[in-house]
């Protein structure tokens, strides 16, 4: 394998154009993203995302804040050739909500918030609490692996250069017209 | 922004190896032989070491609860002291104008000056209390999967090199490259092609 800083360098632009094409399914392909639990989940964008555009020599980063914030500005930076270097996704299965930052070029888990609990279910006990708060985390890093999973599947496949990208392409002009 | 707070962050790591039998008594013997050290009152600037999870303050992995189900959970302390830098300028120029004194002398060396430097540093050291840092890790040791509940580089590089020196496992960040590489379950061809890929430009429907 790589060096890991060397690889860690060259191939983060893999985790932005991953939450590119997250945005791109969650837009026009919510039934074709992998999930891990049986039960039905949703997926939609939270309450952040940033996008940065560095090609041109131009390092220009647009944050967009706030929930139902209008992305009609972070389409057009797509448009410009900006990419999704931070998203921030709100979770739904079943009747519970949680919420998580996800960061392209580490792929770290920030921010995750659990379920809201009602009070009258909460635990005093300490292992039951860490228990409770390792399953959040496993469902995080479990949805994360599998959506990264159908991604670099799709990234590797012949279908990307062929089908998938220009299929961006075409969902990024007319989102931005 | 820790295990038990009701938000919390998490960087991930693969861990390849295995910790000799007995497995419980090498992990404890091993991470008391890593276990944070005091330094108030001691001239030293930082310390970095294992603690307990529930007692992080009065560790004793003799008797720690450290398996939570499938997983290991400890922690990571970092004590670092800072002097404020208006403290040590002061400081610093009292002991200038006192050596110099002493010395019947009018002005020190550079290499003079960067000694008293770090000798007032050192006293002072000595003189603040570190303030703790403490982060938890999470162990999935079957699976090989661990969770470090912090994503600041400063401190995920010194879990890096502590976890390394301290059970002489390997230990590997996921990101995009690792995560393809190692967990993906690609196959040799596909690693072939991950290795070769470079940047998509999606913008104005052209693509590379």
């Amino acid at each position: 394998m790589l060096d890991v800083a060397v690889a860690y360098n060259r191939y983060k632009y893999l985790g932005n154009e991953f939450l590119t094409w997250l945005w791109f399914m969650m837009e026009t392909d919510k039934q074709g993203l992998a999930f891990p639990e049986a039960e039905s989940t949703e997926l939609v964008i939270g309450d952040r995302i940033v996008l940065e555009n560095n090609r041109h020599n131009r390092d220009e980063t647009i944050t967009i804040k706030g929930d139902g914030a209008g992305l009609e500005e972070g389409q057009l930076a797509l448009q410009k050739g900006a990419l999704v270097t931070e998203i921030s996704l709100l979770v739904k299965t079943g009747e519970a909500q949680w919420r998580f930052n996800l960061k392209g070029e580490s792929l770290n888990i920030g921010s995750l918030k659990p379920p809201e609990k009602n009070p009258a279910e909460a635990s005093d006990d300490m292992e039951q609490q860490v228990l409770e708060q390792i399953a959040h985390a496993e469902r995080a890093t479990s949805l994360l692996h599998h959506l990264y999973h159908q991604f670099i599947m799709q990234r590797i496949s012949e279908d990307w250069s062929k089908g998938i990208a220009p299929a961006m392409g075409r969902w990024i002009d007319q989102a931005a017209s | 922004m820790g295990l038990l707070s009701s938000t919390f962050s998490l960087a991930r790591y693969r861990v390849e190896g295995r910790i000799p039998d007995p497995f419980l008594e090498t992990l404890r013997e091993r991470l008391k032989n890593h276990m944070i050290r005091e330094i108030d009152n001691e001239p030293a600037e930082k310390s970095v070491g294992w603690t307990c999870f529930e007692a992080p303050f009065q560790p004793d992995f003799d008797q720690a609860n450290m398996v939570f189900g499938t997983h290991l959970v400890f922690s990571l302390r970092i004590d670092k002291k800072q002097i404020p830098a208006k403290v040590l300028h002061k400081h610093l120029n009292m002991a200038v104008a006192k050596r110099l004194s002493q010395a019947g002398r009018s002005s020190l060396s550079r290499n003079e000056k960067q000694e008293l430097r770090d000798e007032v540093a050192r006293r002072l050291y000595a003189r603040i209390p570190a303030t703790p840092n403490i982060y938890e890790v999470v162990w999935n040791y079957e699976q090989g999967a661990l969770w470090f509940f912090s994503t600041q580089k400063a401190a995920n590089e010194e879990l890096e090199a502590i976890f390394s020196k301290t059970f002489k496992l390997a230990i590997i960040r996921m990101f995009p490259f690792t995560e393809a590489d190692l967990a993906c379950g690609l196959t040799d061809q596909q690693k072939d092609v991950l290795y070769k890929v470079s940047p998509t430009v999606f913008q104005g429907g052209s693509h590379a």
